[in-house]
């Protein structure tokens, strides 16, 4: 059967594997051989689900929007990833990270952030398990995201400035690469994304898919059906997307529609739109779709919002791309903040702006009246008050 | 023969440096090279300069964002080197991450090199089992020895690997590092030079990271063929512009 999961050389049709140096071989070697034992031995099982309904406050709801359904003459689900515990789905991967690192007797977390919503739940894990967290931020972001800055050292990790190249998230994943190859021992890097070389697209997609299990158990419950329609989220690195699309990657009445971040709009020069303006290449280790010049130099990417702000997307993603399984939609800026105060007006719940991508897609592609639409709501908009506040001049 | 074979053959110590092309200024490719075979050096890495080196440490970083805001681009380098074996006749390699080769074309990559009379290549993120499996034929044909790495870390099982499927020498990454991260060498370095050293393999070896004056060289060579020094010469570039290229050798080695 043609599958669109990953492969046994690390691929997901051509895009994935494992372009490292050669000092990270025996770490990229060792998840490689163990990560898919672990995830499935009955103790990690038993751990990781009571962590995530324990701790994280799994299941998250899947919630009828009445209202929002009503303007869009559809029937919409959304995922509530933003009630998780920090505010967003990214704390799902750090869990399970975080059991795996113990499992493989690790000693030292480290970890990368964009807009700090990776950082402040490898922060959180790894202030539950006592283990010292160092975690790499573009300066640039620091400065934008002070809030989750202050959130990380509270809860006792190291925020490390990165300043080289473009002061933003791919340097920050670069410095934390860096720093696992001067201590390849007893560290275990925590990959944010479904991003990174093989196994860390397969392994986070792996710890992110609780959402479309979730998602099918309850659309049973609701709908007596399995499988929406339609399921969208946005997409950065695409770790929230592949989650939600996880297990429906080969149900084909599933459409799947990613959505990324136009910025100022494709052709402005500030974008983060990969599928729409990438080619193939590598980037942190992996083959897949980024944003470069003609001469194999990643190009910085642009978006309002800073977890989108990444240029490539997993290998999954790229593969979904092409392979044309998924529908690829982008998102201004400016539909992004409609969308995200759309949704607060209708239903009170104010969405991270990664999200109001993903609601914005509404806008953009119609939906018949009997349709099964699912909105994975990976984040709350906390985080973003200030951008919002300066956007709408609250 | 290739240059780089022929070099190893010699019996003496090595020297190899590395510098990022189109640092400091984007024109001193040509100076840095005929100024390096004038001081004695034995054999050169040419750094094709990448946006996301991450192997690098800070040094070769900078140089790197420096050498790309000059303006520096893989076909600007090949236009640089197209006399360059009208002058200089050491061993060539060009050190550069698989992404800028990969949109240059592999194969078109290979022949720009063969045509200039490049050696080698040593592209730290394109991992053994790809180039065996995709690109060995390719860079066989075009006569370019691919330099493959070992660090402290690699099994010896490995090892044997990288020896079987090396041409030329093999690049021992002295410690469990980014380059230019340790300035001194100790026994846990000594201990696995020599274990390497004990292992017979059939490629020399030439060390690299942490070689930044004459007692890192000596101590680095004690086992080794040669050493390479890149961060140590890219600071005196830094500080001295192409001048005085020549008595930094002659202080690493006599």
């Amino acid at each position: 059967m043609k599958t669109h999961h990953i492969n046994n050389k690390g691929y997901y049709g051509e895009y994935g594997g494992a372009y490292i140096p050669e000092m990270l071989y025996p770490n990229i070697a060792q998840l490689k051989e163990q990560y898919l034992s672990i995830l499935g031995e009955k103790s990690f099982q038993e751990e990781y689900q009571q962590l995530l309904r324990d701790y994280v406050g799994r299941p998250t709801p899947l919630y009828f929007a009445n209202r929002l359904s009503e303007k869009y003459n559809t029937k919409i689900y959304l995922k509530r990833e933003d009630l998780c515990h920090t505010g967003a789905h990214k704390v799902n991967n750090t869990v399970g990270q975080i059991l795996l690192a113990k499992r493989l007797g690790k000693k030292r977390i480290i970890a990368e952030t964009g807009a700090g919503q990776h950082g402040v739940a490898t922060a959180t894990v790894c202030a539950l398990m006592g283990m010292p967290c160092f975690v790499y931020m573009g300066e640039i972001d620091m400065q934008r995201q002070a809030p989750n800055v202050a959130r990380m050292k509270m809860l006792g990790a190291e925020v490390i400035p990165s300043t080289s190249g473009s002061k933003t998230l791919k340097d920050a994943t670069n410095d934390a690469i860096r720093d696992w190859i001067n201590n390849p021992e007893e560290t275990h890097y925590i990959i944010g994304s479904v991003v990174g070389p093989h196994p860390y697209p397969d392994m986070v997609a792996r710890l992110q898919s609780i959402i479309s299990q979730e998602i099918k158990l309850q659309l049973k419950e609701k709908e007596n059906r399995t499988n929406p329609d339609h399921i969208i989220a946005c997409v950065g690195g695409g770790s929230n997307a592949a989650g939600a699309f996880y297990h429906y990657l080969d149900e084909k009445d599933v459409n799947l529609i990613a959505v990324e971040a136009a910025g100022k709009g494709i052709n402005s020069g500030e974008s983060a739109a990969t599928s729409q303006l990438g080619n193939d290449g590598i980037i942190h280790g992996s083959k897949t779709l980024l944003m470069q010049s003609k001469d194999g130099q990643i190009t910085e990417p642009y978006s309002i919002s800073a977890g989108l702000d990444y240029p490539g997307v997993g290998p999954m993603h790229a593969h979904l791309f092409s392979s044309k399984r998924a529908e690829f939609l982008s998102v201004t800026d400016d539909e992004a903040m409609q969308a995200g105060a759309n949704l607060t007006q209708l239903e009170g719940i104010i969405p991270a702006i990664e999200s109001a991508h993903a609601l914005a897609a509404l806008d953009q592609r119609k939906f018949q009246p009997k349709e099964v639409v699912v909105v994975n709501l990976s984040g709350r908009g906390d985080k973003d008050l200030e951008t919002y506040m300066k956007y709408f001049d609250l | 023969m290739n240059r780089i074979s022929h070099k190893l053959q010699e019996d003496k110590k090595l020297l190899s440096i590395y510098f990022t092309a189109g640092y400091p200024q984007l024109n001193d490719t040509k100076t840095i090279l005929e100024n390096l075979e004038k001081s004695g050096v034995d054999m050169v890495e040419i750094g094709l300069p990448f946006s996301d080196p991450l192997a690098d440490g800070p040094t070769i970083q900078a140089s790197s964002t420096q050498a790309l805001n000059n303006g520096m681009t893989t076909e600007k380098l090949f236009e640089q080197l197209k006399d360059i074996r009208k002058t200089v006749t050491i061993p060539l390699i060009i050190m550069g991450y698989f992404n800028p080769i990969l949109q240059y074309g592999i194969e078109n990559f290979c022949k720009k090199c063969a045509e200039i009379g490049i050696d080698g290549l040593i592209i730290p993120d394109l991992p053994l089992e790809v180039y065996t499996e995709e690109y060995q034929a390719i860079f066989q044909q075009y006569g370019l020895q691919n330099i493959f790495l070992i660090t402290p870390q690699t099994s010896e099982k490995r090892i044997q690997q990288i020896d079987e499927a090396s041409e030329g020498f093999i690049y021992m990454v002295s410690s469990a590092s980014i380059t230019g991260a340790k300035n001194s060498f100790g026994d846990a370095q000594q201990a696995y030079f020599e274990r390497i050293d004990q292992m017979k393999l059939q490629h020399p070896q030439i060390v690299g990271f942490g070689i930044s004056n004459a007692e890192t060289f000596d101590k680095a060579t004690q086992f080794a063929k040669g050493a390479i020094i890149g961060s140590a010469f890219i600071k005196h570039l830094t500080e001295n512009g192409t001048l005085q290229i020549e008595s930094f050798i002659k202080q690493i080695r006599m």
